[in-house]
This record gives C-alpha cells, sequence and structure tokens, in this order.
C-alpha cells in the first residue's frame, strides 16, 4: 500500500494522489488526516483513498505510525510512504518499493543526493543534513546520504517493527535508522527526483531544529545502549 | 525555638495531612499520589515540633543554617514531585497517541463497511 501523511494539504492532495494512482495502479491508498483544520480528508475520499483520521493534530511520526498499524491488521506485505506535499515525485515509487521486494533491503531510502543534487537546500539546513548524513553513515555501516527523506519503502518485518511503542513519534529520523540497524535490519537508498516545497511549509521551522538536533544527539548514542527485545 | 513558630508549624502540617487525606477520601486525589504528599505533612510536623532534629541533621548534612536545610530538602521534594509528573505524562502520552490510533483505525473499519453495505443491495422486494 502506499502511505500519504498528510496534514492541512487539501491544496496539493488531490493531484498527489492521482499521481500516485497513475504511478502505482492496483496499489491502495491510504491517507493518515492528521487532525487537519482544512478539507483534506473530504479531498482524500474523494480522490478515493481510505482514510484514517486522527481526531486531533498528534504529529508526524504519530500520523505514519497510524500507517504502519493499519497495514500490519490489513496484512499488507510492503508499504511506500511519501511526503503528500508534493515534495516527492510518485513516478519513483516503483524504483523505492523493487529493492524491498527482491529482497535485497528491509527499508528502501528514497534519497534526493544519490544521484547529484536534483533539489537546492535552503541555507542552514544543509550543514545540519551533512551532520547527520555522516553520523547516519557511520552508525549504519554504509553510505547513506539523505537520512531524513520521508520517501521509504518497507516489508513487513519493518512495518511490525515501528508499531511497537519504542517507535520515537516526535520526529522519526536518523535515529529510527540507527535503531533498525541495531535489529539487523538491511537499509539501502535508491536516487528519487525531489520538488522544492512549492507550499513552503516545512516541520523544521522556528525553534524546533534546536529541538531536533538536541533529540538526535539524546537519542542516537541512547539506542546504542538501549537493551530492547 | 519560639512556641509561635513552633504552633505555626504545627497548624500548618495538620492542615496538609488533612486536606490530602480528605481529597483521598473523596476520592480527588489517587492513593498513588498520596504518599509523597503524607510524608510531605509528616515531616513538617515533625520538624516543626522538633527543633533539635533539624538541628542535628543541619550538623549531619554540614549545612549552616537550619534554614537552608529546609530549603535544600523542600526544594529536592518539589524536583522529585515534577520528576514523578514527568514521567507520568511520557506514560500518559504514549497511551493517548495508541488510543487516538486505534480510534482512526476503528472508525476507517467503520465506514468501509457502511460503503461495502451501501453498493452491493440487490433491490428487494418488501
Amino acid at each position: 500500500m502506499v502511505l500519504l501523511p498528510a496534514y492541512n494539504e487539501a491544496a496539493q492532495l488531490s493531484r498527489v494522489i492521482a499521481a500516485v494512482r497513475a504511478a502505482a495502479p492496483g496499489f491502495p491508498v491510504v491517507v493518515v488526516d492528521d487532525g487537519s483544520e482544512d478539507t483534506t480528508r473530504d479531498c482524500a475520499l474523494a480522490a478515493g483513498a481510505t482514510v484514517l483520521s486522527l481526531p486531533f493534530n498528534a504529529g508526524y511520526g504519530v500520523a505514519l505510525q497510524t500507517g504502519y498499524k493499519y497495514a500490519l491488521a490489513q496484512g499488507f506485505e510492503y508499504l511506500v510512504q511519501l511526503d503528500s506535499d508534493g515534495q516527492h515525485d510518485p513516478a519513483s515509487i516503483a524504483n523505492v518499493l523493487a529493492r524491498v521486494r527482491s529482497g535485497d533491503m528491509d527499508v528502501c531510502i528514497g534519497s534526493r543526493f544519490l544521484e547529484g543534487e536534483t533539489y537546492a537546500i535552503p541555507g542552514l539546513r544543509r550543514i545540519g543534513m551533512f551532520v547527520f548524513r555522516r553520523v547516519a553513515s557511520k552508525l549504519v555501516g554504509r553510505t547513506i546520504t539523505d537520512p531524513t527523506s520521508g520517501f521509504q519503502a518497507m516489508n513487513r518485518r519493518v512495518i511490525a517493527f515501528f508499531c511497537r511503542d519504542s517507535y520515537p513519534v516526535d520526529y522519526p529520523d536518523t535515529d529510527v535508522l540507527v535503531m533498525l540497524h541495531r535489529h539487523g535490519f538491511r537499509i539501502g537508498e535508491v536516487p528519487v527526483d525531489m520538488y522544492p516545497n512549492k507550499s513552503a511549509k516545512s516541520m523544521h521551522t522556528g525553534l524546533r531544529p534546536l529541538y531536533y538536533l538536541f533529540k538526535m544527539a539524546l537519542n542516537i548514542p541512547l539506542n546504542l545502549i538501549r537493551k530492547e527485545g | 525555638m519560639a512556641l509561635r513558630q513552633k504552633i505555626l508549624a504545627a497548624v500548618v502540617g495538620v492542615g496538609l495531612l488533612i486536606v490530602i487525606i480528605e481529597l483521598v477520601r473523596r476520592r480527588r486525589l489517587k492513593e498513588e499520589y498520596s504518599w509523597l504528599w503524607l510524608m510531605a505533612g509528616v515531616v513538617m510536623l515533625v520538624i516543626g515540633l522538633n527543633y533539635g532534629l533539624l538541628q542535628r541533621i543541619t550538623e549531619f548534612i554540614g549545612a549552616g543554617w537550619t534554614s537552608s536545610t529546609l530549603f535544600f530538602f523542600g526544594i529536592l521534594f518539589v524536583v522529585a514531585l515534577c520528576l514523578q509528573f514527568s514521567v507520568k505524562i511520557s506514560g500518559l502520552e504514549n497511551k493517548v497517541k495508541n488510543l487516538a490510533q486505534q480510534l482512526a483505525l476503528l472508525e476507517a473499519q467503520r465506514s468501509d463497511r457502511l460503503s461495502r453495505e451501501e453498493e452491493p443491495t440487490p433491490p428487494s422486494e418488501e
């Protein structure tokens, strides 16, 4: 199935769902409406998607995990997730999924940087991305060029792993990759095209990048010493 | 210690104990949280009536003034309480998250079933 977490994305959603349907015909499209105040839910329903509506805005990670839980309950073998703001090109779904389907990887990340930069990153974020890229690559034991990408494919074992309470629902990111690696999942990347965010609504605004840095700095080392079944 | 101080300390200590017990009796405060508060009330009462004990503790921990001892343990108590709340809130947040997700899944299941029931109803004659 294709998972689209959405918060106030009514403007883009119909177009994105249509593109997903065109790129991956026959795949159920599941939109998690993260307590949107606009018509996200109606747009998704009108476009023929299954909609999981959270009763309040609970955050990106909670929305994703809701989708994972749905996939697990419905018995889907594979899941592809992408952002619903139109940043990710649904045409790449087949590429990202292929490596997971063939059994080469448990998780496949759609990277913006693997084949040169198709996407210009604004200012300071470039530095942060560079740091996390290095950290992730070091800890996962192979080059990860885009650890913060929301474009991912995974198999059922990973879905089940993500449904646990240990899944870090506030900003699941680099630390998730470290967690996955520690639990023996195979992680890899394929290149994808990326459009700069048109609505310029990023999760990383205001003081949040600072909190994000703090969380990663705390969580990545903790994941290395944490013992979990 | 002056008698007035003793009386004040005793009154505050006893008052706190009464309020806590009353809250637990009315089930406004869970027993789980009451023990910390009860302890605080008892300690207040004992210290208030027994200045010698406070002096001995002050000497033992090496504080300069008895008032420092009171502030030190008072703040320590508040910090412990806040920490307990933070732990509780983290647990509750996780539960709320799980409930919200469950609700979203159940709701999707229900509307799915409703739409499936609506669609293929063969024309029945009744």
